[in-house]
């Protein structure tokens, strides 16, 4: 394995960012049935709190998304 | 002699099949990363568009309409009406003889109909087992999440009249 230090270290940030996003998604996709079953109850208050949070999540996800398309590029980039 | 390599050197086939393994877990995870991501998208429209449903949601004005004289429906008996529109069916019970209550006959499951089970007192829905409570159309038993939308009843002169519905989703 002629795999380098930095690659190394890179793979580390990305396994972790990856971790990250899927319990964010676990917890985005708890909150969507969560958010639905309200609605359907006739209980409509819980839509804008539903929404707000699931677009902070996303917006987190996204943010960890860009991190490991940053780290994967510094890793890749000669020299390293 | 140019074929003869030191045995700690690079292999001649790393030379001719440059691809790294770390090279491409990089690009894998990157595009699990993006399809993660995505899907979060999707989590995101999914309440965006429940949120819409919310906002835009037409309030229902209910009509105030009489179902029934009260001395045509004996104690423990039953009447079907439909309530609000003619594609809402509902079903009325005598409890006592000033005690009257009604329910959307539709299974908040999956919206078989439901009738009352003289017997034990209660609603049952014949599909999947759901009982309700004849009492506020809680769920006793059985798959369905939510309780029946009770009609309000009000007493007007000899009729009994339905003035709006409780506890409807949609």
């Amino acid at each position: 394995m002629n795999t380098k230090p930095a690659q190394n270290r890179g793979l580390t940030a990305i396994d972790g960012a990856m971790v990250l996003i899927v319990i964010l998604l676990i917890v985005q996709i708890w909150l969507l049935s969560a958010t639905l079953e309200s609605y359907l109850a006739g209980h409509r208050d819980a839509a804008i709190p539903g929404a707000v949070i699931s677009a902070v999540l996303f917006a987190a996800c996204f943010a960890l998304y860009r991190f490991v398309d940053r780290i994967d590029s510094e890793v890749r980039r000669p020299g390293n | 002699m140019g074929w003869f390599r030191k045995p700690s050197s690079t292999p001649l086939w790393r030379d001719e099949f440059s691809v790294f393994t770390a090279d491409e877990r990089y690009v894998n995870r990157r595009q699990f990363t993006k399809f993660l991501t995505l899907t979060s998208f999707g989590m995101l429209v999914g309440n965006l568009w429940i949120l819409a449903k919310s906002v835009v949601h037409r309030k229902v004005s209910y009509p105030r309409v009489p179902i029934a004289a009260m001395d045509a429906i004996p104690v423990g008996g039953v009447k079907m009406f439909s309530y609000p529109t003619a594609n809402d069916p509902c079903i009325l019970v005598r409890l006592a003889v000033d005690r009257f209550v009604a329910f959307s006959q539709k299974c908040t499951h999956l919206s078989c109909a439901v009738y009352f089970e003289r017997e034990q007192n209660r609603l049952e829905c014949p599909c999947h087992q759901g009982f309700f409570s004849i009492e506020d159309g809680s769920v006793l038993q059985g798959p369905p999440q939510r309780p029946l939308p009770r009609v309000v009843l009000e007493k007007q002169d000899a009729l009994l009249v339905a003035v709006r519905m409780e506890g409807e989703s949609e």
